[in-house]
């Protein structure tokens, strides 16, 4: 099958079952992309599909439709995404192993809305479980990233 | 770095400096120094200068030892090596270094001993001081017990005040002029005249100069980097996904590994078809293990699938096999026959007693799971006679040892490598799934093995927090609070995880009653006991152990004594306590919380004080009671730590204690049916999530001369200052956790 990662397509024979979440990770080796729960209950795998955060874990290989985007295909140290820039600066991260989803869902908010209310910021990152307890910073980051963006 | 994994162990003896400044304890045996384990071999240009300091051709290397879930070691460890030996944290790389006995911690027998923090008599420090000599002595490398800080605030300053002290002495001898010339910076001995010589090309020069000597710490004024906001090293790979944890290890050849084994711990296997496994595509092997099977695949999602093909037939659970029974056994060792301690006893509580309570009131919490985000998970690999293993471990001592003892491969044999963790919260202090790993690779020689476990596996194989049952009661009297009397019991956790260490746990469990026996109030009859409930479920460390439960059952009984007194709570705590820096934590909350002052209706406060982990801690939670529930809307925290290392990582620890802490109050248990964890994943056992996180406002007290860890502290306090602000808000009282099941929360 044919699948868009990060801007380069790619023809893979997987099964077409498999989630594309193991595709990302155990395939092509993209392993920003995290596992924490595979039932979409933690948020740790979401990636955006045509520009939209979904849960990769709970989209099958076979069923992707539109490119997809990682956390490595936001931006990189060199050149990150600005809501990267703003997770860096406000040093959101504890364990950091949720930031990844938390960061994608952030992005695809902004991308879609880009002054949102906190209650916007809390419903849209709902759906990403942090266990370290790293939400206060989660929500400046947000506020900050959403500044960055206006700004230019 | 790849040398570092390569280096043998004899007998290169560095850091002598070290010793000098760091370790003059007064017993022979133990003062001699070990061995560093980053030795000899090196290649040319390669200096070890202490256990801690690696300088070679390719720049700086900081050997940080105790292991990263998420609190921040790695990075305030190379921050204290930094700042003294002058290079700036973006200048050096940081690296585990092997597991050693080098790498030992003084601080975590100390946190078990029957002393409370606040004592610091003469019988507490020789006790303090003797937990540290045993622990240099079964070598105990462990994170845990918020001691990271304690234990390396002195001795790595120390690592890296002697790396500089022997690099400024090459550079003299080079120069030809005397050592007090010289300054450092930015990675560079620097002379009169400005000439700079870098550390990596007097590095050689230096390796041969390893004699003793006393080193001069700076004054905290110099400091550069402590006690200042820094960036934590790992900030941008863990903002860029590329951040590697033990799941995102990839070597060529890999074989991705699952297991499924009895939910009932310690049931065993009566039966097996792993047929339809065996069957399934990409399926290389399936492995029988203890209490169950792994299956070897060609990916994660392979082998989770083949393992749940499986069909097992489980033994029973060597232990009671519902909720219910697990607490009556717990409640039944509210007897003499089961007491473990009485550590607190202070007046005369029969007396006071005698003609009855005032308040009389039983409390319950439950089995807790820890539940990181990133499941257990561990790469073991055979070949040529030599065995890798890389995992994010607490324990990587022990968890070589169980390598070498599953192996038989000697010392150098076994080569273990501590990776970044994607939490912990105690779970990493067990090595379960490391023993799982090497199994798999031993079936897979030449192969890597890279175990993953299934959140479900996670779920229902933790070692978990245990459940526990507090009865209280107390007099009051003239508007005060008159008697305490606080009865707890738990299974002990030490007796249960030393067990598997290989340890007995002799003597009272201070876990059963931390938090609360060791509450610096002067409360005329007082008295705290501990008793031991038999071992059931096996228990382990989850974070802030003991207290966890405890803060909860001592804040909650005080608050109602106070309440029955008709007292304030501030005030009456503020009046019954014994100890200046707890006095001083509380009325800083306080003050930021404006105590006192008006919130309007249906709105409530609740205090709850802890001290834990040698850390006073005092937490305000502010709710409202709305028409969709209980909604948190502020917290408050205050701690005294003796010194802020890092304030931004200080606050997001404590706003992630009280998170902790909050969370599992209001939604998480473990429950038990048919000897198994009924709760497999994240939508049955339920955490906070962002919409529910309230504000959280922090300050650190630094009143006091001894440095502590904040990783747990702010932990205790949460679910007692919560439960206490609902009954200011609704009158409801609720004495058993998880509060959901009492309360609606919005």
């Amino acid at each position: 099958m044919k699948l868009t990662v990060n801007g380069t397509e790619h023809d893979l024979d997987v099964d077409p079952e498999m989630p594309l979440l193991w595709v990302l990770r155990d395939i092509l080796g993209l392993t920003g992309t995290k596992y924490g729960c595979g039932i979409g209950q933690c948020g740790a795998c979401t990636v955006h599909l045509g520009g939209r955060a979904v849960q990769s874990c709970q989209v099958a290989a076979g069923d992707v439709d539109a490119p997809v985007t990682t956390i490595e295909g936001l931006g990189t140290p060199a050149a990150p995404h600005p809501v990267q820039a703003a997770w860096i600066e406000t040093q959101v991260a504890q364990c950091g192993y949720c930031q990844s989803g938390q960061i994608m869902a952030a992005a695809a908010l902004l991308a879609e809305v880009p002054a949102p209310s906190q209650n916007q910021i809390d419903d849209a990152l709902a759906g990403n479980l942090c266990r370290c307890g790293t939400y206060p910073r989660i929500r400046a980051a947000v506020r900050l990233a959403a500044d960055k963006l206006r700004e230019g | 770095m790849a040398g570092l994994g390569k280096i043998a162990r004899r007998g290169f003896l560095v850091g002598a400096a070290t010793v000098a400044g760091g370790f003059a304890i007064g017993i022979y045996s133990l003062r001699q120094p070990y061995v560093s384990p980053l030795a000899d071999d090196l290649p040319p240009g390669m200096a070890a200068l202490t256990p801690h300091v690696l300088i070679d051709r390719g720049g700086i290397t900081l050997i940080t030892p105790r292991a990263d879930m998420g609190q921040g070691a790695t990075s305030i460890q190379a921050a204290l090596i930094a700042e003294e030996l002058d290079v700036a944290l973006d200048a050096v790389r940081t690296d585990p270094g092997p597991p050693a006995p080098a790498y030992y911690n003084a601080r975590i027998v100390a946190e078990g001993l029957p002393f409370a923090a606040t004592d610091e008599g003469w019988m507490a420090e020789a006790a303090r001081e003797a937990g540290g000599w045993a622990s240099k002595l079964m070598a105990l490398q462990i994170t845990g017990g918020s001691s990271t800080v304690p234990d390396a605030y002195d001795r790595l300053r120390h690592a890296g005040a002697a790396a500089r002290a022997i690099l400024v002495t090459a550079a003299a001898r080079r120069l030809g002029v005397a050592e007090d010339t010289l300054t450092t910076g930015d990675g560079a001995v620097i002379a009169p005249d400005g000439t700079r010589l870098s550390y990596v090309e007097l590095a050689p020069a230096a390796g041969r100069l390893l004699e003793p000597r006393e080193v001069r710490l700076k004054d905290p004024a110099e400091w550069r980097l402590l006690g200042r906001p820094m960036r934590r090293i790992d900030i941008v790979a863990k903002s860029t996904g590329l951040q590697r944890y033990g799941i995102d290890q990839a070597l060529p050849g890999m074989l991705f590994a699952a297991v499924r084994t009895n939910p009932r711990r310690g049931g065993g296997v009566v039966a097996m078809d792993a047929s339809a496994a065996e069957a399934m595509k990409g399926v290389v092997r399936v492995v029988p293990l203890p209490g169950g099977a792994g299956v070897l695949a060609d990916s994660t999602w392979r082998a989770f699938e083949a393992v749940r093909a499986i069909r097992f037939d489980w033994g029973p659970a060597p232990y009671p096999a519902t909720t219910g029974a697990l607490f009556e056994s717990i409640a039944a060792a509210l007897d003499e026959d089961a007491r473990d301690s009485r550590l607190k006893d202070e007046g005369d509580i029969e007396a006071a007693l005698a003609d009855g309570a005032d308040v009389e009131a039983d409390y319950r919490v439950p089995f807790l799971a820890h539940a990181p985000l990133e499941p257990m998970t561990a790469l073991a690999w055979f070949r040529n006679g030599q065995l890798e293993v890389r995992a994010g471990t607490q324990i990587p001592g022990f968890a070589a040892k169980t390598a070498r003892r599953l192996s038989g491969l000697s010392r150098d044999g076994v080569l273990l490598r501590a990776l970044p963790m994607g939490g912990s919260f105690g779970r990493r202090l067990e090595d379960d799934f490391i023993d799982q790993a090497v199994r798999l690779a031993w079936a897979a020689e030449g192969r890597p093995v890279k175990l993953t476990w299934s959140r479900e596996e996670d779920m229902t194989h933790d070692f978990p927090r245990p459940a526990a049952i507090a009865r209280g009661r107390g007099r009051v009297a003239e508007g005060r609070v008159a008697a305490l009397d606080l009865s707890i019991a738990a299974p002990s956790v030490s007796e249960s995880q030393m067990g598997r260490l290989g340890f007995n746990a002799l003597g009272a469990d201070t876990a059963i009653v931390a938090g609360a026996w060791d509450q610096p109030f002067a409360i005329p009859a007082y008295r705290v006991t501990g008793y031991r409930a038999a071992e059931t479920v096996p228990v382990s460390s989850w974070r802030s152990v003991g207290a966890s439960a405890n803060g909860f059952f001592h804040e909650s009984l005080l608050d109602e004594l106070i309440h029955e007194a008709g007292a304030d709570p501030l005030a009456e705590r503020l009046r019954l306590c014994s100890h200046a820096p707890s006095a001083r934590v509380l009325e800083a909350v306080g003050e930021m919380s404006g105590w006192g002052g008006a919130l309007g209706p249906g709105r409530g406060r609740g205090l709850a004080f802890t001290l834990s982990f040698g850390v006073p801690c005092a937490e305000v939670v502010e709710v409202t009671a709305t028409d969709r529930g209980i909604r948190i809307d502020r917290v408050f925290v205050a701690a005294e730590v003796g010194r802020v290392l890092d304030p931004v990582n200080f606050e997001n620890q404590v706003q992630g204690g009280v998170v902790w802490g909050l969370s599992h109050a209001i939604w998480s248990e473990l429950t038990y049916a048919d000897g198994r964890p009924e709760q497999e994943n994240f939508d049955t056992y339920p955490a906070m999530r962002l919409p529910a996180c309230p504000e959280i406002v922090v300050r650190g007290l630094e009143t006091t001369d001894t440095i502590r860890g904040i990783g747990e502290p702010p932990v205790p306090p949460a679910a007692p200052a919560l439960a206490n602000a609902i009954f200011a808000a609704t009158g409801q009282r609720v004495r058993e956790l998880p509060l959901a099941k009492s309360v609606r929360f919005a």
